[in-house]
Formats: C-alpha cells, structure tokens, sequence
C-alpha cells in the first residue's frame, strides 16, 4: 500500500471527481483547489501553433518526417530536443548557469526522473531525507518500487518552514537510529507546497551537509520557470559554483530533476528530465530511461517550441505575469476572510495558514476541518498532513488550475465558510455559558416532558 | 564504493551483450544506398519499416488527428492537461477493437482491463513488478529477446530461468522442457511466480501451437503460477497457420471463469505492427483486477503521451483503413520474408520455416568451425567485420545450440535485402573452398586434431582475454564475459 493513494491528498480527489465543479452545469460542485496545475497561460501556446502548423503536422521545411519519428526510439533522445531544452533551462536560471545536453537524459515525467534517479543513486533499505513539508506524490514514486525508505527532515512555521543544519543533522541521526544508510537529500526549489524558492543560505547547507556526509543532493527543480516575484530563483547549481565546487567531489553528486508539465503546463505529454554531472549516473539512468521514453512524436512538438526564442522568452514573462496576478487574488481574497498565507513567490498555490480555525491543535481537527472545507465549502484543498507537516492546520491551495471566475467563487465560499463557523463558534460559546446559568432542575422537567410517552403531547 | 546503487553499477542491464555490441558496430559505419553503399547494413534491428508509406497518406487524409482537433476545434488544452494514468478511453476502446481484429475477433477484450505503458518493454517491467518479488523466478523458453534479460531483471530482482528448447523439434516448447526448467529453479531455490512466452516468438518468427499453448495452461494451473503472453508480433503473422491467442484457448476450454483466466496476462504493443516505436505505446491486459490496478498505478512512470494517444485513438478507429493496412502489411511482410529464405537457400542456408514477425530464424550450424559458441562469435564478427551484415547471433537469444542467427528483413528496402543477400552469398562460397579442405584434414588426422583443436580454442581463448593490443576493438571485452555467464548457464542445465 506505499504507493500512497489512499491518503486524504487522492481522497479528495475522489470526492472532487464524483462532484466537479462546473461554472455552468454544476455551479454548486466541489472546486478543485488540490491540484497544481497551470492552465493561465495555455492560450499562447496555442496561438504559436496554429501559427506554425507544420510542427503539430510533423513536418520540416514542408517535408513530412513522420517516418524518422515513428522509427527513433533512441533512449538518447532527439538531439535537437535536448540542445532546446538545456538553452531553456538556462534561460529560466537567468543564464547564470549552462548546462551541457550530454548531462541531459529524458523521462516520462519528472515522476518517472525522481523514480530512476532513486534506482540509480540507493539501493532497497537506503535512504533519502527530504524536508518537510513534501509533494505527496514522493512516497509513491520515490519509495514504491525502489524500496528505499524516506527520512523527514522536519521544518516548522516558526521560521518560515527554512531548513535548517540543525534540522538535517537531526534527521540523519534518526536515520542512523533507525540503521538506515542515508544517500542523499532530495530537495524541491521551489518547493511545493509551500511556493518559496530557497535562500542561498538554504542551499549552502544543503551543500555543506552533503560534502560532510558524502551523500547526493537531488534539487527537483518542476517549478523553476514559475517564479514570478522576487527574490528570483537559485539553482543548486548556481550555488555549488559560486563556491567554487565544479571540480570538487560534491559537484558529481549534485543531480536536478525538471519537467515540462507545471511553467508550460503540459503534464499530458509526459516531459521530464535528470540533469546530472555524474557519468555513471548519466549512463545507467539513460538505459533506464527505457522504460519510460518521451513519445518521439512529442519530442518534435517541443523542440520546436522551445527552438522560438522570441516565443519563449514572451511566454516567460507573461505566464509569470499572469501567475503573481492570480496569487494575489488568492492571498487577498483569503486574507478577507482573517486568513494568511506563507508569503511566496513561485508556485502554482499557496500554503495556508488555517491554525485559527482548528477546534484543537491536533491532526483529527486538521482532518475534521478539511472535511468541512470539502463537503460543507466545497472546496477540495489538501490538508497539510498528507503533505507530511508537523504543525496541524496548514493547507495548499492551489490558484493555478481555474479561471478568475471560479476563483472569485472559492474566495466567496470561504468567506461564507469562515463567517458560518464563527457564527457557530459564537452560537456554541453563548449555548455553553447559558447552560450553565439555566436551572438544572427546569432542564430535567423539560426533558422528562419531553419523553414522555403521552401520544397527545407528541402529536403537538 | 556504494555510493550509487548496485543497479546504477551492475551490467544486469545486459547492454554489454553481442546483440547490443553488433548494434553499436553498425552505428560506427552504417549502410547508405547513396552515402555509404559499403557499410554495414541493419540485419539485427526488429524493425517494421515496410507500411509507412500506408500512414502517411491517412495522417493527410485526418489532419484533426495530428492537428489535434476534434471535428475542427482544438483540443489541444484538454490533451495537454490530460494525465491520467487510466488512459484516453477513446484510445483504449480503439485499442482492444484493434486486437480483437488480429485475433480474428475469436477473442474480445475489455478496454478496462488495458493498462497503458510507454512501450512494451515498460509493460513487461510493470507486470514483474506486479507479479514477482526481488528473487523470484520466471520460466522463459529458449531462445528469447535478449532484452528481457534487462526488461524483466535489472531493477526488478526478478531472476530468469530458461526453458531450453532445440532444433529436433523446431524449437517447440515440451512438457520435459518445462519441468526440467522448474527443477532448476527449485535447485537454485528460487521460487517460481510464472512463465513468460512471446507468441509470435521472438526470435523464431513462429506462431505458437495450440498444444504448446495447451501445455502451459496445464502447467501454470497445475503449479498455480502466472503466464505471461508477450504478444507484441501478433500483427505480424502473414500467413497460416494463423495466429491463436492464448486468450482464446483459454476460452475454447471454458477456462474463462476459472481461477487460471486471473493468472494470464497479455503484453502488446504498436512498435511492431504498425511500426511506431517512437511513439511508445504499449499496453498490458489482464483479467485480474488486481493486476489492472496495481500496474495502472505503476504506468504513472511511463505514461503514453496525450499527444499519441490521441493520434492513434483516431486512427485506430478507423476500421475500414486499419484492415487495409493489416492485409498490406501482411502482404508485404510475407514476400520480404519469401525474398530472404529463397536468397539464403540458394546460397546452401536454412531457415526455420516460419509464418510471421520481423525476421527468420537462421541456421548457420554447417558453417561453424566447431560445435561451440566460440566458432559462433568466431562466424558472428566475421558476419559484422567483413560481410558487412550486422545479424544476431543465437548464443545472445540464449539458444542452448551454437550456429543459429537471427537474421531481419522488415527494416529495410527490397534492393537493401538483395544486396544483403548477395553479399552473404559470395560469403558462403569463400567458406565453402576452405570448408573442403578442413573435411580432408579432418579425416586424415582425427585423433591428434582433436587435441590440436582443442588446445588451440583454449589457447585463443586466453588470448582474447589477456590480450588487449589487438585490433578487436574494447567494447568486445565486456562481450566476452557476457559469453562466460551463458556459458555457465548452460553448464548449470546440463
């Protein structure tokens, strides 16, 4: 049962999927706010293709190459691809670092990336530590098949959910109790749920804790081409040089994961990617990349894609546009209703700050809430637990996934929401002060009239 | 050092194998008709390159379907957003009417009993995965893919133990077979979860018998074990006898209620058929809902792109083009197929008579120096380094008998074929001289040439070893420690 489905995270989505919410056909159903998706920004993307139809076509030059295509199963990947999506990834990290396309090797999604680099860097027993709070999606893909275990690196609100040396030393320590071998740390940046991308201070412990303990650093980086505000991205790569570590033995030991599926909003097409400095790790995940290549079909599209500058750079900057506008409007509208937010600056959803509204600080009232957010707000959030949190009451809401429409109608929910359960808090306070200034003994005449089996009294 | 995985830096990736090595050989100098007409042409590649030209004018006919529209509009959003591992419905109902089709619509299947991987070679892992423990044992009939030794191993655990079957019987699976394969796993305390088959059989080009197919059946009831049926040739049959799926000796039985319909699996794929390898699609079917749900959660790391899907679904539904396309195809498989067994005839070659897939299985037993696997690899470089021809030597399929080839002829053109064969030919003849003179020796002094031979072999042996100045390039080492290991394999089964 590791693959982790059964947790409130795909619940929800269940319950969502039996009561979808529809602007027009079903103006009362279950908004989905748990998944983080972007769909802002889909409209450019299809105005550059239907201004270059020869791509979708498969054609070059007018000449169709639907042949080279269906034939090339190349676990290498097509070149051109590759050359495209590194000068991208540059692109997206301000060109402060270059990556070359031999370090590159193409997977079925960054689901399938996290899975073969976790083959590739433990064995079954091993263990990688990863900060809380997580993407739910890592006890599936890195723990189901690979057999290796997860170690928390446990991250609290009281300092913005930072990771500290202090919090990763005492994570390794509970996963040497636990005689598990530690081989790397899995970082995301920015990170989902929380939406910030990680200081330079972050990021130098990471490393310095890497090089001590002679272990991996995996920096999932799916969200980098959604920062949308400052201060601006910093890839582990960025900070390794800065230090000065391309030749040192940490260097071979620092691998990225990325994806197409969250800034260009294409998780259909199942684009994903190892970056890695590491031969070895090149070479076996590249053989391993077999079991979930890109479609060649697709692989033509996005080159393409990718190989108009002009498009991409204009895509960049109004999807990041479109993104902070959107985040606003959710942080504003929950900060209406006496909620706040994580301040974050990429992402496709905020992490909310819910404590207030917890019957009691525990994970059945951060359960109980949720339940009442799905089923009572409407509204299908994730509940921090399924997110491994240590602190009940923090929720991800996602802003990316709707239109402005829909999002308007979640804000006023949740207004009404907040404003029922106050009303209900004030009700049940007011009902507990004056039960106990009502005379005991006329409550226990009513209630004894009340049961009493005389059919007359009853019928009234 | 440990600091990455075993798996990251074993070789049960099984790359360092001849039918990967042939492969890059060929790379290094490949055949162009135009650039390069004395390089080394393709024979190894199970490639289906002979209906393109039938795909093309269908994607020209049905923009909608690469131009991702439907009846006009774009759906380019509700594709690029679609993720779901369950797969497109309208794909996956295409998707079984197709293979009821090939099966002569004899058996139906279930669109929610398909699960869709990015390739077969993705679906085969998947089923291991969700049918074997690290350890575990299946049972695989000689000769076999040689990717199967990474598809079903490498990151699975999973053991292989092969079933070995021999040219007295064209390479049929018996009951002595089976059992004797069991044993062995048992000998080596494995404990055995199934049998994986590929029907048509890869490397053979042969479609499986009913009573071979009953055989199994028998078998995995008996020991109550899984049988998997790779079935990814199934479109490839071009003459009779025709294709029987083990679904539908299943159902012939009235098995089709019982606790074993659970215990079968199918494999497909569209790489081999309508020759779309690049687009990874590839699908497992099964009747155990477990199965379905397990390997759907597991197809989340290697899903089909929306893209393709989308692409395909359209033109799969398309009966009146795909049943033109089969009968083509067919067509032309059968007279490529016709082209190589009549040219390697006539240069004195036999090939086992066969009715479908992508290649013949060759038998090369009467042009081997000895009776050995070293006379093999001695005639297999001989084949890449001066015939020009990169063909797969049966000792990679795991054959237990040295001499036989497996030799394509789907990937390339009819004048390509020719050549090839021609070239074979001149090859045969130049053997053939010094083949005389070898019998007259023979017959002089066999006593004394058995020593000599036998000595020499192993002097050779330990020369390729040690010696590391020669002109036989690097990548042959590894090779040779893959031949060890068959080796011992075979040692271990006798």
């Amino acid at each position: 049962n590791s693959h982790g489905q059964d947790s409130s995270y795909f619940l929800g989505w269940q319950l969502y999927e039996n009561n979808p919410f529809h602007e027009v056909e079903n103006p009362t159903g279950i908004i989905q706010m748990g998944l983080a998706e972007n769909q802002l920004s889909f409209d450019l993307v299809e105005s550059w293709l239907r201004k270059n139809p020869d791509v979708m076509e498969l054609k070059k030059g007018g000449e169709s190459v639907f042949r080279e295509l269906a034939l090339f199963q190349d676990y290498h990947g097509l070149p051109t691809f590759k050359n495209e999506l590194v000068e991208y990834m540059a692109k997206i990290r301000g060109n402060k670092v270059k990556f070359d396309p031999n370090n590159l090797v193409l997977a079925a999604g960054a689901t399938s990336a996290n899975e073969t680099l976790i083959f590739c860097l433990a064995d079954p027993g091993e263990a990688i530590l990863l900060p809380t709070p997580y993407y739910p999606g890592f006890d599936r893909d890195l723990k189901w098949r690979t057999g290796v275990e997860i170690v928390p690196v446990h991250c609290w609100s009281s300092n913005g959910f930072r990771i500290t040396m202090f919090a990763l030393e005492e994570a390794y320590e509970r996963a040497q109790k636990l005689n598990l071998k530690v081989k790397g740390v899995l970082i995301t940046n920015p990170s989902n749920p929380l939406g910030t991308t990680m200081t330079k201070e972050e990021l130098d412990h990471l490393i310095t804790f890497a090089m001590a303990k002679n272990i991996h650093v995996i920096s999932d980086e799916v969200f980098s081409g959604t920062v949308f505000d400052s201060p601006g991205f910093i890839s582990i790569l960025e900070a390794a040089m800065d230090r000065n570590l391309e030749n040192a033995d940490v260097w071979s030991r620092i691998h990225i994961v990325y994806s197409l599926s969250k800034d260009l909003g294409l998780p259909g097409f199942r684009v994903g990617m190892i970056y890695s400095n590491n031969k070895t790790v090149v070479g076996a995940s590249t053989k391993m990349s077999s079991f979930g290549l890109v479609s060649s079909q697709t692989q033509y599209l996005l080159t393409n894609v990718l190989a108009s500058k002009r498009f991409t750079s204009k895509y960049m900057k109004e999807n990041q546009k479109r993104l902070k506008k959107r985040k606003e409007m959710l942080v504003s509208g929950l900060k209406k209703s006496g909620i706040e937010c994580l301040k974050s600056n990429a992402g496709l959803f905020c992490w909310v700050d819910m404590r207030h509204l917890l019957s009691s600080n525990t994970l059945e009232a951060e359960t109980k809430l949720w339940n009442q957010m799905v089923c009572d707000a409407g509204l299908n959030i994730s509940p921090g637990s399924s997110f491994h949190c240590s602190e009940p009451g923090w929720f991800r809401v996602c802003f990316a996934n709707m239109s402005r429409g829909t999002l308007q109608v979640a804000m006023r929910r949740i207004k009404d929401f907040v404003e029922r359960s106050n009303l209900m808090g004030r009700i049940k306070m007011n009902y507990q002060q004056n039960m106990s200034s009502l005379s005991r003994k006329l409550l226990s005449n009513w209630v004894r009239k009340l049961s009493s089996p005389d059919p007359d009294e009853h019928e009234r | 050092m440990g600091l990455l995985s075993r798996k990251a830096t074993c070789s049960t990736h099984g790359q360092d194998s001849s039918y990967f090595l042939g492969w890059q050989e060929y790379e290094k100098n490949p055949y162009n008709e135009v650039n390069n007409p004395t390089g080394i042409i393709q024979m190894g590649l199970a490639e289906n390159q002979l209906c393109l030209d039938l795909l093309e004018p269908w994607l020209m006919k049905n923009p909608d379907a690469l131009g991702l529209k439907r009846d006009g509009i774009s759906i380019f959003k509700e594709l690029a957003l679609f993720q779901d591992y369950n797969g497109f419905p309208a794909f996956k109902r295409a998707l079984v009417d197709f293979m009821g089709e090939i099966r002569g619509n004899k058996v139906s299947f279930d669109p929610n009993h398909v699960v869709l991987t990015a390739g077969a070679t993705s679906a085969n892992e998947t089923l291991m995965f969700c049918l074997a423990d690290q350890g575990d044992a299946f049972l695989l009939p000689t000769p076999y893919y040689p990717g199967f030794d990474r598809d079903l191993r490498w990151r699975t655990g999973v053991e292989i133990v092969p079933i070995h079957c021999t040219s007295s019987n064209g390479f049929k699976v018996t009951l002595p077979a089976i059992e004797q394969a069991y044993r062995q796993a048992q000998k080596r305390k494995l404990r055995v979860k199934g049998v994986l088959i590929t029907n048509p059989s890869n490397p053979l080009g042969t479609t499986m018998a009913r009573d071979e197919l009953d055989l199994l059946i028998n078998f995995i009831e008996d020991k109550q074990i899984h049988l998997i049926s790779d079935e990814i040739y199934s479109g490839t049959v071009f003459t009779s006898p025709s294709f029987v799926s083990v679904m539908e000796v299943l159902k012939d039985r009235n098995l089709d209620q019982t606790q074993v319909w659970e215990r079968v699996h199918i494999v497909y794929s569209l790489s081999k058929d309508l020759g779309l390898p690049g687009f990874r699609v590839g699908a497992i079917y099964s009747n155990d809902p477990v199965v379905v749900s397990a390997a759907t959660k597991m197809s989340s790391f290697g899903l089909v792109s929306s893209q393709t899907q989308y692409l395909l679904s359209a033109m799969l539904l398309d009966k009146k083009f795909t049943k033109e396309y089969m009968s083509e195809n067919h067509k032309r498989l059968q007279k490529q197929q016709k082209d190589l067994v009549s040219g390697l005839e006539k240069a004195g070659i036999r090939c086992l008579d066969s009715n479908a897939g992508l290649f013949c299985w060759v038998d090369m037993r009467h042009l081997l120096k000895s009776n050995t696997f070293e006379a093999e690899m001695e005639l297999w470089q001989k084949f890449v380094y001066h015939v020009k021809i990169n063909i797969s030597p049966g000792s990679s399929c795991h054959c237990i008998e040295p001499g036989w080839f497996r030799v394509c002829f789907a990937n390339m053109s009819e004048s390509t074929l020719k050549l090839a064969i021609q070239r074979l030919k001149s090859f045969v003849s130049s053997i053939g001289m010094n083949s005389q003179g070898h019998q007259e020796l023979k017959s002089l002094r066999r006593k004394a040439r058995n020593n000599w031979v036998f000595r020499l072999s192993l002097q050779s042996f330990y020369d390729r070893e040690q010696d590391t100045t020669t002109k036989v390039s690097f990548s042959y080492r590894p090779h040779f420690m893959s031949l060890s290991n068959i080796a011992a394999t075979l040692d271990a089964a006798a």
